[in-house]
C-alpha cells in the first residue's frame, strides 16, 4: 500500500487551463444541485418537524361543573380538557385546576404547575397554601409566593359562570421567561 | 474435502469483501505495552452502547410510541411478555451502565492528560458523546411513559423556556404544543430512537477512528511534557520499540470487563427488574412527585438549593458553561505534563466534581428541600399532654402544615429547621414573629392564623426544650 493518490498515477497528466476551469465549473455545479436537493427535502421536513412552534390553539371555554357543586370558601382540583386534543391523546389530553368559590357568582381558578419549574402545586386546606413536592416552592391562598424558589405567582385562568354552569377558559402551559 | 472447500469459501468471502484487508490492521495497532486496566473504561462504554442498541430494538418490537398505548405496553411488557421484564430491566440497567462508564472513561482521560495533543478533537467528540448520552437517559425516561414522565416534559420544557430569546419556542418544541398532549410522547421517541442513535454511531465512529490515528495516548510519566514539536515522533518510536498489538495483547482486558459487566447488568435486571411504572400519564392528577432518574438527580438538586435569584441565569448559563469549559479542555491545557503528579489542579477538580455530584446526589434522594405531605402524626408521648394549649397547639402544628416542613422528634418534614428542641433556641416573642412574619423560606401565617390559635401554638413550641422544668414545658406522663 502505497500513499500515492490518483493525480500522479500515470495515465493522468497535467491538465490544461480548459480542463481546470471546466473540473471548478463541474464542482460547482455538482455542490449546487446537491444543496437543492437537500433543500426540497430538508425545508418541508423542518417545517414538519417545527409545526407545533406555528399552530395556533384555539382558546375555548370549558366547563367543569355546576355552580351548586362548589362551596363558598373551599379550593377544589377540577380536570377539562385542552382546547384541541389530538385524537389519539386520550388522557393525556387532560389538565387540572384549582378552583374556588369566593362567593356565590365568582369563583377564581388557578394554574396547578408551579411557576419555579412546572410541578403540580397541591392545595392545603387547614393551612390555605400550595405547596410544591419538588423544590419546596409554597404560594398562598391568593397564589402569591409565600416561600421557596418560584420567581413568580401561580397563573390564574378566567372563569365564568354560564346557565349555571362554572366555565374555564383554557391557557397553555405558562413557560416563565428568565 | 469439505473443510478445504469451506475453507476456501471463506477465503474467497474474506478476499472479496477485503475483511482482513481492512479490518486487521485496524484490529491490530499497536498500542503502548503498559497500557492496561485503566484503559478498559472505552470500550467498557461501548459495550454498554450495544446493550443500549440490542435491548432497545428488542423493546420496540413492543413499545407503542402513543400518547395513549404507551402506558398499556408498558405494562404489556413489564408483565406479560416473555422475557419483557428482564428486557426492561437491561435496559435501564445497561443505561446506568453506560453513564457510569461514560463517566469513568472521562475521568480516566482527564487525569492521564490524555486530551492533550494531537488528541483533542478524541477530547471534544468524546464531549459530544458524554452530551448524547445524557439526552438518551432523559429522553429515555420519559419514554417510560407515566405520570413522572409526564410531569418530567413539563420541567424540561420550563428549563428551556429560560433561554433568552428563544426560549418559548424551544419549550413549545419540546411540548409538541401549548400543553403536554398527543404529540409529546412521540417526538421524544423519534429523538430517543433515530435521531440521536444515528448521531451516536456517526460520533462514536469518528471517535474510534481518531484512536486509530492518533494511537491509544501512553501511560503518563511525571517530567515528560507533551511538546507538540516532539511529541508524535516520541511515540512513533515507543510504539515501535514496545508497542503491542491491540488485538489480542489488550483486548483481552476489554473483553474481561465487558462480559463482566454485562453479567452485572443481568444479574441486577434479574434482580431488581426495570423501574417501577408509576401513575398514568394523566396531567390532570395532582399527587405527583416528579423525580429524575439517578443519573440526573444530583442535578434536581442543583436546581432546588441555588440561591434565589441566581437561579434563572444559572438554568441556561451554568450546562452552557460547563459545556463549553469541556469541549475547550484541549486549548486551555493543549501541551504540557499530562501525570496526574504534576497536574494537583486535575485532581483537585476531578476530587471536587466527584465530591460535588455524590453530595448532591445523596441530597437529591433525600430532597429535604420538599414538603412532607404525608407526616408521621406527633404521638401523645411527644406532645407530653392530652389537653390544655400545649396539646390544641400541637394539633395546629399539623393541621396548619407547619409539621410538613418542620421535624419533632423524628416526625415531620425536612424544609426547615428542627424544632424538637426550639425553645432552648428561641424566645416566646422570636416564635411569635417568626410564625406570623414568616421568614426566608416560610410562609407568613399572621392572615391564617387567629391570635388564640398562635397562643396555643407558641405554649406547643415552648415546650419543645431540653430542660423539662422551664416554663411553658409540660410534664411527661
Amino acid at each position: 500500500m502505497n500513499e500515492s493518490s490518483p493525480d500522479q498515477s500515470p495515465q493522468c497528466r497535467e491538465p490544461t487551463p480548459d480542463e481546470i476551469t471546466r473540473r471548478r465549473f463541474l464542482e460547482k455545479i455538482s455542490i449546487a444541485f446537491a444543496g437543492l436537493g437537500g433543500a426540497i427535502i430538508t425545508v418541508p421536513l423542518i417545517g414538519f418537524i417545527f409545526a407545533p412552534l406555528f399552530r395556533k390553539e384555539p382558546v375555548v371555554w370549558r366547563t367543569v361543573g355546576k355552580v351548586g357543586d362548589f362551596k363558598v370558601g373551599e379550593t377544589t382540583a377540577v380536570e377539562f380538557l385542552d382546547s384541541s386534543p389530538l385524537p389519539w391523546a386520550g388522557i393525556t389530553a387532560k389538565t387540572a385546576a384549582w378552583l374556588r368559590r369566593t362567593a356565590e357568582q365568582d369563583f377564581i381558578a388557578f394554574a396547578i404547575t408551579c411557576s419555579h419549574l412546572g410541578c403540580p402545586v397541591r392545595w392545603q386546606p387547614s393551612s390555605r397554601l400550595f405547596m410544591c413536592p419538588c423544590h419546596g416552592g409554597v404560594y398562598y391562598e391568593d397564589g402569591s409566593v409565600a416561600a421557596g424558589p418560584p420567581p413568580r405567582p401561580l397563573t390564574r385562568y378566567s372563569v365564568r359562570v354560564q346557565a349555571g354552569e362554572v366555565q374555564i377558559q383554557t391557557k397553555p402551559i405558562v413557560i416563565q421567561r428568565a | 474435502m469439505l473443510p478445504k472447500t469451506l475453507k476456501k469459501a471463506a477465503d474467497w468471502i474474506d478476499d472479496r469483501l477485503g475483511l482482513s484487508a481492512t479490518l486487521g490492521p485496524m484490529l491490530r495497532h499497536l498500542v503502548p505495552h503498559d497500557a492496561r486496566w485503566w484503559y478498559v473504561f472505552g470500550s467498557a462504554t461501548l459495550c454498554a452502547f450495544v446493550i443500549q442498541v440490542v435491548s432497545g430494538v428488542a423493546l420496540a418490537f413492543a413499545y407503542i410510541p402513543s400518547a395513549t398505548d404507551a402506558y398499556p405496553t408498558l405494562q404489556f411488557i413489564t408483565h406479560d411478555a416473555p422475557f419483557g421484564h428482564f428486557m426492561r430491566g437491561l435496559h435501564y440497567f445497561g443505561a446506568s451502565a453506560m453513564v457510569l462508564m461514560v463517566g469513568l472513561h472521562m475521568a480516566q482521560v482527564f487525569l492521564f492528560g490524555s486530551y492533550k495533543f494531537p488528541r483533542e478533537m478524541n477530547w471534544m467528540t468524546g464531549v459530544l458523546l458524554l452530551g448524547f448520552t445524557l439526552v438518551m437517559g432523559f429522553t429515555g425516561q420519559l419514554l417510560r411513559w407515566d405520570q413522572n414522565a409526564v410531569w418530567s416534559v413539563v420541567v424540561a420544557a420550563e428549563q428551556a423556556g429560560r433561554i433568552p430569546l428563544i426560549g418559548r419556542w424551544v419549550a413549545r418544541f419540546t411540548l409538541g404544543g401549548e400543553t403536554v398532549g398527543g404529540a409529546t410522547l412521540n417526538r421524544f421517541f423519534a429523538i430517543h430512537v433515530f435521531i440521536i442513535p444515528a448521531l451516536m454511531f456517526a460520533f462514536i465512529g469518528l471517535h474510534l477512528l481518531l484512536v486509530l490515528r492518533h494511537g491509544v495516548a501512553e501511560p503518563p510519566r511525571a517530567g515528560e511534557p507533551v511538546d507538540p514539536k516532539t511529541y508524535r515522533a516520541n511515540y512513533n518510536a515507543l510504539l515501535k520499540k514496545s508497542g503491542k498489538p491491540f488485538w489480542p495483547d489488550a483486548a483481552w482486558r476489554d473483553v474481561v470487563v465487558c462480559v463482566g459487566m454485562i453479567m452485572a447488568i443481568a444479574l441486577l435486571a434479574l434482580i431488581f427488574g426495570p423501574p417501577v411504572l408509576g401513575k398514568l400519564p394523566d396531567p390532570s392528577i395532582i399527587a405527583a412527585d416528579p423525580r429524575p432518574d439517578w443519573y440526573l438527580l444530583w442535578y434536581f438538586a442543583v436546581l432546588a438549593l441555588l440561591p434565589h435569584g441566581t437561579e434563572q441565569a444559572f438554568m441556561v448559563f451554568g450546562p452552557l458553561t460547563a459545556g463549553l469549559l469541556l469541549i475547550a479542555l484541549p486549548f486551555i491545557a493543549p501541551s504540557g505534563e499530562r501525570s496526574p503528579r504534576r497536574r494537583p489542579w486535575a485532581v483537585a477538580g476531578i476530587l471536587l466534581t466527584v465530591t460535588a455530584i455524590a453530595a448532591l446526589w445523596v441530597v437529591g434522594s433525600k430532597s429535604p428541600w420538599s414538603p412532607n405531605f404525608d407526616p408521621e402524626p406527633l404521638t401523645a408521648q411527644i406532645i407530653g399532654a392530652t389537653n390544655g394549649p400545649v396539646f390544641v397547639g400541637a394539633q395546629l402544628f399539623q393541621e396548619k402544615s407547619c409539621l410538613n416542613c418542620h421535624l419533632i422528634q423524628g416526625h415531620g418534614g425536612r424544609r426547615g429547621p428542627d424544632l424538637t428542641f426550639v425553645a432552648d433556641k428561641l424566645t416566646k416573642s422570636d416564635m411569635i414573629i417568626r410564625i406570623v412574619n414568616g421568614g426566608v423560606n416560610m410562609p407568613a401565617f399572621g392572615a391564617t392564623l387567629k391570635p388564640g390559635e398562635i397562643d396555643d401554638l407558641v405554649a406547643f413550641l415552648e415546650s419543645r426544650t431540653k430542660h423539662k422544668d422551664a416554663p411553658g414545658s409540660a410534664p411527661l406522663p
